[in-house]
């Protein structure tokens, strides 16, 4: 039997479309129209590399895994829950639950992408919209340190680069496209102007940008590899224009300077919005990982690095975010939820995290599930499961559930050890309702 | 000694997609042990296009087959994986992030 599924929302990236077309033959996904080729792949090829539901190395049932998953967390000692990005967000406040009732360290991935950007908003704030506001009114768009053609493919024709919007009728002639990289990236193809700076010398160029916007004088020639003359036209470029944006990714965040380079964009936007309207966003998005800072900080009053063993939430980056927990090896047990902790940490925090118990509970087979005890693959949010994802510029989306699963939604299975540890300390089981009450998805099965 | 180069990891549509088919994959495998280098760098080198190399850090090394590619003279870029995080340190300045692009590498011949 064949049939399609309208306005499906697409997990994978931070873009979130939500105009996917899937059709389903015989319970298998045979197309994925208007999807790119990274959305694609994650409907087309999901069944592909799943993960297996084990125990030390050996097969083991649901039970098995959750008796065990209970065990490790309610005899840690300094227990970590990181990942939580790409799932939706019920699941995602199951775990900030766990954290609370076990006092564990809790972490997101934003921990190794947006962290940077996320310490610069809480001392700058930040000048945002949504990506509908760009559609329809920027004709100035300046991509700073990201490669959207790769990370997030359809950002140019859907928000940016190409659509027709209601101030731009235009489309893409009416609007004036700059990609500033250390490498010339797909990216820099759909850029009217290209500009390369040295790595590492973003706060440098950002700050004699800032000076020129605001008519400081100016007394060197070049600015990490960047000629003065080259800004003093973008400077003007940018203040004559009626409605600009910038876009910055990791080629700020994890280089030299990391928040600090953040900080002198945002403080670059703050200073623009004297002249004319001018708006900074961060190009988010592995999966749902706005939503899982949204549902920390709407939790526990902040979005990464979280410790929770005082009973109340303590924040300090450097301190509970993932990669110092595990680099400092202070860590006795982890549950990784949707997330590839080793595959993504640094070599020394991964190696360590390879050492101690650890739970992986995600879809499909990674280096994390490989080394850990307790493997419990779930049925992938988006595809099998429903719930809600969080766009990149903070809007929350429906999920679908497209096809039924054999395997647990990640709700489920944190409820189940959410109440495995209530039981273990003889406290109330009050999770059961609650979750089929909030598990609530656009059911198209 | 070589001369020390800047290492960037990101992203790939290439490791994007073929993420989905599972990180032993071949095809993920093959892009993700990609060492993208200038032909400049190649040649001080005496590497050639397809060349197994060693790419070291202070913090590890992995290695790779060289790319040749339009990266600036001085530059490395690796699609992020296991393996090129092994290049990366474990400091993060108390921030949380570690140094993940701007990392000091060697690049040798195997």
């Amino acid at each position: 039997m064949k049939r399609v599924v309208e306005n499906v929302t697409c997990p994978f990236c931070g873009v979130v479309c939500d105009d996917l077309e899937i059709t389903v033959e015989n319970a298998e996904i045979t197309e994925a129209k208007r999807g790119c080729v990274l959305g694609r792949y994650t409907f087309l090829r999901h069944n592909d590399d799943r993960a297996t539901m084990r125990v030390n190395g050996e097969p083991a049932t649901l039970d098995i895994c959750i008796e065990e998953a209970v065990d490790i967390l309610d005899r840690a000692d300094f227990p970590l829950l990181y990942g939580l990005a790409s799932t939706e967000c019920n699941a995602q406040r199951k775990a900030v639950e766990i954290a609370d009732l076990i006092g564990a360290t809790i972490d997101t991935t934003s921990s190794v992408c947006h962290s940077p950007t996320l310490q610069a908003i809480q001392h700058m704030g930040d000048s945002t919209c949504t990506v509908g506001e760009i559609k329809n009114r920027s004709k100035l768009l300046i991509f700073w340190g990201c490669n959207p053609a790769e990370s997030h493919p359809r950002h140019f024709s859907r928000y940016s680069v190409t659509p027709t919007g209601m101030f731009v009728p235009e489309g893409r002639k009416g609007r004036y496209v700059v990609n500033v990289d250390v490498r010339k990236t797909p990216s820099a193809r759909a850029a009217d102007l290209f500009i390369q700076v040295e790595p590492g010398a973003d706060y440098e160029v950002l700050t004699v940008l800032r000076a020129l916007v605001n008519g400081r004088p100016v007394d060197v020639g070049e600015v990490g590899g960047v000629k003065v003359e080259v800004l003093r036209e973008l400077a003007q470029r940018m203040k004559s224009v009626k409605f600009g944006s910038l876009f910055w990714g990791m080629g700020l965040t994890m280089s030299r300077g990391r928040h600090m380079n953040i900080f002198a964009m945002l403080a670059l936007a703050r200073d623009l919005n004297q002249y004319t309207k001018f708006t900074a966003s961060p190009m988010r998005g592995h999966g749902n990982v706005v939503g899982a800072a949204t549902v920390m900080t709407f939790s526990t009053g902040y979005p990464f690095a979280v410790n929770l063993s005082r009973g109340y939430p303590q924040y300090s980056p450097g301190e509970f975010s993932s990669v110092d927990v595990l680099a400092r090896g202070e860590a006795d047990a982890a549950l990784i939820l949707a997330a590839d902790a080793v595959g993504n940490f640094p070599g020394r925090a991964s190696e360590y995290l390879k050492k101690i118990p650890l739970i992986a509970i995600d879809p499909k087979e990674s280096m994390t599930t490989r080394a850990a005890r307790v493997v419990i693959p779930t049925a992938i949010a988006g595809i099998q499961a429903g719930g809600t994802v969080y766009r990149m510029d903070g809007i929350p989306l429906p999920l679908t559930q497209i096809l039924e699963s054999q395997y647990p939604s990640d709700l489920d299975v944190l409820s189940r050890i959410a109440a495995g540890i209530r039981r273990r300390r003889g406290l109330p089981e009050t999770v059961a309702a609650h979750a089929d009450a909030e598990n609530s998805p656009r059911a198209s099965v | 000694m070589s001369q020390l180069l800047t290492l960037i990891t990101g992203r790939t549509t290439t490791q994007g997609k073929t993420l989905h088919l599972g990180k032993e994959s071949k095809e993920f495998l093959e892009e993700v042990f990609k060492v993208e280098m200038n032909p400049e760098d190649m040649a001080r080198r005496g590497l050639a296009d397809g060349a197994e190399v060693r790419v070291r850090s202070e913090h590890g090394e992995m290695k790779g087959r060289v790319k040749q590619s339009d990266v600036p003279v001085g530059l490395v870029f690796i699609a992020y994986s296991y393996f090129c995080n092994q290049l990366v340190g474990g400091d993060t300045g108390g921030t949380g992030m570690p140094s993940s692009k701007g990392i000091r590498v060697q690049v040798e011949a195997v």
